[in-house]
């Protein structure tokens, strides 16, 4: 199976990536993961101002089978969330990597990730 | 050790995504739950059922063990004609909901599900043991037999051309009826059922020729629009149809009356197991209903084991959810549940307890889709 995984983004083990642009971290599911989940039919974001920390269940992806948490993979604050999932759930799936973002973090700096799996690694943990 | 149908293969090279089900590893879907129930909906899909299993009865006195055995009157078909029916305990709980076929006076296929093919056995070889009347043999041929169901309003259109020739066609069977075809050079079994609320057929052929059929079927059907369907889209058809599925809205501590099935369940025609206590339970009323429900606004779909509340509150729930889903059909989250059964009656207010939040929620009228 032949999976899009992007090199310039971090991974967490729960499939989760993260990508860091100064202070902001853009938070999203990956390609693998929409995949296992099937279609994306709604998704529960978290509320702005919420302070959430690397591991935290905040936010829920409800495909047709199943619901699944999601989890923070760095420490920060909710800046931003995705509106658009509200009308488009399955963005998840169609652009995992882009349109079907689910929030965005402020994050203190540097940011802590060295839990997080780069892009080559976590290729390696999905085809494991 | 996952249990694998013939059919195996054939989805893999399909690219299935597959899940365990039922301790089989079976296909969730192939492209997506979605798209395949739409293409059931609107024109064709092609299931793998072969981890159903088959149960023959056989002898003189089969009809009358079955009309013993089972819910439903068996003395109602006639050779070539199917019927739902129930498998229950003394205390009405189901052992299995299932359909029984007559293929000839003293013939019969009774079609079970995968996950109780060795307690339906048993069971039905302990009633044989307390069965007063004539010879019956019991065979279980759930492991050399393997099945497909093809399902959708354009399966009519191209099935026969999967068969030689001949004056009998698969489209001329009515609803509920079965007849041998020809495929192979062996006879397989094609019935008028199904598992999705469309038109389609089910067909049941020995296990070693099941993978050329799916793919003639699958070539014959192109056409005609057809898509192999796995068991997601099997899940979001039947809920948005309302048909029970054995472990959600039946098990051995539910009766079918609790269910909705009454229907399948002939009181009048002589002593059956769990006759008395189903008896009993008519007369008095059941305890709970089985009710279908509607989310009123857009949020995450209901799932089994959520609570259901009155519209109103209260301290408890007044029931739980057994099956719930997003229809791809309606766009809304839909499900089915045991509810008090004053919540039971179609437009009553209710609430689905989802993470923590009272969702708003309807009952509806059974089926919850309904082809226009």
């Amino acid at each position: 199976m032949s999976e899009n995984v992007p090199a310039d983004l971090k991974y967490a083990k729960s499939h989760e990536w993260v990508r860091l642009e100064g202070e902001t971290a853009t938070v999203g599911i990956s390609d693998h993961a929409q995949h296992e989940l099937t279609d994306v039919v709604f998704v529960e974001l978290p509320v702005l101002g919420r302070k959430v920390a690397a591991g935290e269940a905040c936010a829920v992806v409800e495909s047709v089978k199943t619901a699944s948490d999601i989890y923070s993979p760095v420490n920060g604050q909710v800046v931003a969330v995705n509106a658009e999932l509200g009308r488009q759930p399955e963005l998840v799936n169609r652009e995992p990597y882009t349109g079907g973002w689910f929030f965005k973090l402020k994050v203190a700096q540097p940011a802590d990730t060295g839990h997080l799996l780069d892009a080559e690694n976590y290729a390696k943990q999905i085809s494991g | 050790m996952l249990k694998r149908t013939p059919l195996f293969a054939a989805h893999q090279k399909l690219g299935a995504h597959l899940v365990e089900f039922g301790g089989w590893e079976m296909p969730l879907c192939y492209t997506g739950i979605i798209e395949e129930h739409k293409a059931v909906r609107s024109a064709a899909g092609i299931f793998d059922i072969s981890h159903m299993g088959e149960i023959y009865v056989s002898g003189a006195g089969a009809l009358d063990f079955l009309n013993f055995a089972l819910t439903n009157d068996a003395r109602k078909l006639q050779p070539g004609q199917g019927q739902y029916t129930i498998m229950c305990n003394e205390r009405g709980g189901a052992i299995d909901d299932l359909y029984a076929y007559r293929l000839a006076d003293e013939e019969f296929l009774l079609v079970v599900n995968a996950s109780r093919i060795e307690a339906d056995f048993a069971w039905l070889q302990s009633r044989l043991a307390v069965f007063p009347g004539g010879k019956v043999e019991l065979k279980n041929r759930s492991d050399e037999l393997a099945a497909v169901a093809v399902q959708g309003p354009k399966v009519a259109e191209f099935l026969d051309h999967c068969f030689p020739a001949s004056a009998q066609t698969a489209a001329a069977l009515q609803k509920n009826e079965i007849a041998r075809f020809n495929f192979a050079g062996r006879i397989i079994l094609v019935s008028r059922t199904g598992y999705t609320g469309e038109d389609g057929f089910e067909l049941v052929a020995e296990a070693d020729i099941i993978e050329a059929l799916w793919d003639r079927l699958l070539s014959e059907g192109q056409t005609s629009g057809l898509k192999p369907a796995g068991l997601g889209a099997r899940d979001t058809l039947r809920t948005e149809v309302c048909y029970p599925l054995y472990g959600h809205e039946l098990d051995e501590d539910t009766t079918p009356l609790e269910a909705g099935l009454g229907y399948f369940v002939a009181l009048g025609k002589g002593d059956f197991t769990g006759r008395a206590a189903l008896a009993q339970q008519k007369a008095q009323g059941t305890p709970r209903k089985l009710a279908a429900f509607k989310m009123t606004e857009r949020s995450a779909p209901p799932r089994p084991g959520y609570a259901i509340w009155s519209a109103a509150g209260g301290a408890e729930p007044v029931g739980r959810v057994t099956s719930g889903t997003q229809s791809p059909s309606l766009g809304l989250g839909i499900g089915l549940g045991f509810v008090a059964p004053e919540f039971a009656p179609a437009n009553t207010g209710i609430a689905i307890e989802i993470r923590s939040r009272r969702v708003p929620a309807m009952t509806v009228p059974r089926p919850i889709y309904r082809r226009s």
